[in-house]
């Protein structure tokens, strides 16, 4: 039968789907995530306007102040699609439970001093609920945003944030003896703890902003931008005089996830930047005035965990994250 | 010193660990802000922690679950295209029904997408949140992995090239769009019950198993192992759609007339739409599976049935018009394809007069309805195509108002006539195929008044122009490849050369 097969010419008529072809400028063979991900959302002939909100289409352009002239310009530059993002975050997870057993079998955990052990349910167990407030926000540009470009890598990252979040519940359930207790004093950190009211702030205001492109550069850009070095570095760093070696163990998928993160979100930004004058004043705009907000939210917080060091290690977080915005086009 | 650890607890208490416990309750803005849709459709939730999970899979069992069948799928995608799999079908009739496929179905999955990622921002509460962001995912890869699937096939087939562009703009894919505009744009509850629901729990095997296993009948490899990696994440969402229901039945006695009303309206809309299906199971598949009626009485009248009954404890009833849709199984595929066979010349694959030994094969499933009322017609056509008088409809149809199908179905109990009903909205009269259809018009008028009526658009000059030419030309429609007959297409002449070497080849 293969014999057959090998004999015959059987030659393709057209190498990929037109509307890919078109992007492409050719009729070129097509990677999977262009053919997976170009033009799959619908554009045109809505036929209802949604009883939930008629002042726009389920899909429109108008749910943001930002506009492009083609939305398929914020490929994503790690190529997700739907299969090639669960195997990379399997895998990335597999180290994760390799970790998580590498804790147990060296109760590594018990060697945290004490008082740290409260100050991570203080510090990185209510962080659980920041990821949830990610979640949501990535849900938002999900359902809210424009083309499958950025509709996929949205629902993709807010996949991530739940897992995340999930990541934080087990090291707190680890650090709870297998129980929820100190998830519920992490929750009480959240909801109640000084240290923690002006951020919650910050997320809440965050559910509510209308304009999708500027949840994304609230929670992505700014909030993502100031809270992952100064937890997963400077933090982690200081718990590290205090035995907490597990803690950056168990933390690796975050770090490893908010590298790659930042590629989607870099390359975002600068393409809704490079666009016009009008959507880099846009996105300049809400940059600083959430890196602000933001800024000031996390002083308590790092005066918690820092004491004395918390403010150079704020101004380092801030000067990192401005000279990363300056670089994707934005004016400070 | 280590603490002892503890006892490992049950799975049940770990998932609601590791997932109920992240929302709170907001104190900096207003919880009616930041959930500003779940309450305007007047169902009433009392207590959101009643939800009981129906699957219990954290993030991780997510990933490793989902990365798992994906790299299984891809690997017999890769082997389909290296082998020329297209070669080992049943015959290139086939290919015709997934171009119906990608087309009109595909472009749904990304919608579900979207607005299960609406409702998994938008629902107050956790459980059916996760839940609803989980089936988002898995509705992108049910997109992707059919359009990865069918990729192949467009590479040696005529009709797919063009799938996005025509979805939003050819006469019976506004069919299936319309249908899913319909849900979206209603509210979350609305969204629940019609997709998750009427359409996943009671409809899908209507839907699933005649694409699936017509896939697996005519030797579509590539399509039948997406059917088989989608079976896991249907059962997932079907679970979601049941849950849904009882949850808002249980949660207020308010609720029941509500969810009744729309279990009527989407039980309609669902038979009418799956209208495309019947015609594909009855006409296009080279090896047949089982007749419409025969999957209907199974998947809807047995299962179904017993799924109502099950319901009733809770007051809901059987939807309005599941007689009529019982009696119009009979009638439906058949009627769909005489408007396709008609309409050739402006669908975006081909067509086909059954052959007698599909006729006999119709005789014998529908023994009723098919030598009374339809072979005669399919044989005049037969006919007239001998004669080289090939039967062409010019005439634009009249469309219904809500299904948006042209209104060739007859009356319940009288075959022999056309059922037509109007009714007046604002000084404008509309008019549609059923009773069913008038009725989720008047129920909603000033949203199904909205619709984007193809023909319509064509008559106020939207679609390019005013004569078949120019339309086709708006739709992409290759003319003479993508549509028409298929006896002539370049579909067929490159099947037959391809038996033909293979042929030569053998001897």
């Amino acid at each position: 039968m293969s014999i057959d097969i090998k004999t015959m010419n059987v030659e393709p008529k057209r190498h990929t789907f037109a509307h890919v072809a078109r992007r492409l400028g050719s009729d070129a063979p097509a990677s999977r995530y262009e053919e997976g991900v170009y033009d799959l959302q619908a554009t045109t002939h809505f036929h209802y306007r949604p009883l939930w909100g008629p002042e726009h289409w389920h899909f429109d352009e108008g749910r943001t102040q930002i506009k492009m002239s083609d939305w398929y310009k914020f490929k994503d530059p790690r190529q997700y699609y739907y299969g090639t993002y669960t195997i990379a975050r399997a895998n990335m997870h597999q180290t994760t439970d390799r970790n998580f057993a590498f804790e147990e079998k060296r109760e590594m955990l018990a060697n945290i001093e004490p008082e740290w052990r409260q100050m991570i349910v203080n510090y990185l167990v209510p962080l659980r609920h920041y990821e949830w407030g990610a979640n949501m926000n990535a849900c938002s540009i999900s359902d809210a945003g424009y083309g499958t470009a950025i509709t996929s890598a949205a629902i993709f990252t807010a996949g991530d944030r739940l897992g995340i979040a999930q990541i934080l519940s087990r090291i707190g359930i680890s650090l709870g003896n297998g129980t929820g207790d100190l998830l519920d004093d992490a929750k009480a950190q959240w909801m109640d703890g000084e240290a923690w009211q002006g951020l919650r702030k910050c997320v809440e205001d965050s559910l509510v902003v209308k304009d999708w492109f500027e949840a994304l550069v609230a929670q992505f850009l700014v909030m993502d931008g100031l809270i992952y070095p100064l937890v997963y570095n400077h933090f982690d760093s200081e718990g590290q005089k205090h035995g907490a070696a597990a803690i950056s163990i168990l933390c690796e998928f975050m770090v490893d996830w908010n590298t790659e993160h930042n590629r989607w979100v870099d390359a975002v930004i600068k393409v809704a930047a490079k666009e016009s004058e009008e959507n880099q004043a846009l996105l300049s705009n809400w940059y600083g005035e959430w890196r602000d907000e933001i800024h000031k939210a996390l002083q308590p917080l790092a005066a918690m965990v820092l004491g004395d060091c918390a403010d150079s290690a704020l101004a380092d977080v801030k000067e990192q994250l401005d000279k990363r915005a300056g670089k994707l086009g934005l004016n400070l | 010193m280590t603490p002892p650890r503890k006892k490992k607890m049950n799975l049940k208490q770990r998932y609601a660990l590791m997932t109920r416990g992240l929302d709170w309750e907001t104190s900096y803005q207003k919880m009616d802000d930041v959930f500003p849709y779940d309450t305007f459709e007047g169902i009433k939730i009392t207590d959101w922690s009643k939800w009981e999970d129906p699957f219990r899979l954290t993030m991780d069992a997510y990933w490793k679950y989902q990365g798992e069948k994906e790299r299984k799928l891809y690997a017999v995608l890769d082997s389909f295209a290296q082998n020329n799999g297209q070669l080992g079908i049943s015959d290139a009739r086939y290919v015709n029904a997934i171009k119906l496929f990608l087309t009109g179905v595909t472009p749904l999955e990304y919608q579900a997408h979207r607005h299960f990622a609406h409702l998994g921002r938008h629902i107050r509460g956790v459980g059916p949140r996760v839940a609803a962001q989980m089936q988002s995912l898995d509705e992108l890869r049910h997109a992707q992995t059919q359009i990865h699937t069918i990729s192949h096939y467009n590479k040696y087939f005529d009709g797919f090239a063009e799938f996005p562009h025509m979805h939003d703009r050819v006469w019976y894919l506004s069919v299936p769009k319309s249908f899913f505009d319909d849900a979206c744009t209603a509210g979350p509850f609305e969204f629940f019950t019609a997709i998750s629901f009427a359409f996943e729990y009671v409809l899908t095997n209507l839907l699933f198993v005649p694409f699936m296993s017509g896939a697996a009948y005519n030797g579509d490899l590539a399509t039948v192992t997406f059917g088989f990696s989608a079976q896991s994440d249907e059962a997932r969402h079907m679970t979601l759609g049941i849950e849904v229901i009882k949850f808002m039945l249980e949660q207020h006695p308010d609720n029941l007339p509500i969810v009744q009303k729309w279990v009527d309206k989407w039980f309609w809309r669902g038979h009418k739409m799956l209208g495309l299906v019947a015609m594909m199971m009855d006409y296009m598949l080279p090896k047949r599976i089982m007749s419409w009626k025969e999957a209907w009485e199974i998947y809807f009248t047995e299962a179904g049935g017993a799924l109502f009954e099950d319901l009733s404890r809770y007051g809901l009833r059987v939807p309005k018009y599941a007689d009529i849709a019982t009696e119009e199984a009979e009638h439906i595929s058949h009627q769909n394809w005489a408007i396709f066979y008609q309409y050739t010349q402006a669908a975006g694959f081909h067509t086909w007069l059954p052959t007698d030994e599909e006729m006999a094969w119709l005789s014998e499933k529908y023994p009723n309805t098919f030598d009374k009322y339809y072979r005669p017609r399919f044989e005049m056509w037969r006919e007239m195509e001998a004669k080289g008088e090939r039967f062409y409809n010019n005439a634009l149809p009249q469309l219904c108002q809500t299904c948006q199908i042209p209104m060739g179905y007859t009356e319940p109990g009288d075959p022999g006539k056309i059922g037509f009903r109007s009714t007046e909205y604002k000084g404008e009269r509309y008019h549609f195929c059923s009773d069913g259809c008038k009725d989720i018009f008047e129920n909603e008028p000033e949203k199904f008044a909205q619709a984007w009526l193809p023909v319509h658009q064509i008559f106020q000059g939207n679609c390019g122009g005013a004569d078949l030419g120019d339309v086709l030309k708006w739709y992409h429609m290759d003319n003479g490849a993508d549509n028409l007959d298929y006896s002539g297409s370049p579909d067929q002449q490159q099947w037959d050369a391809w038996q033909a070497a293979r042929k030569k080849v053998a001897n």
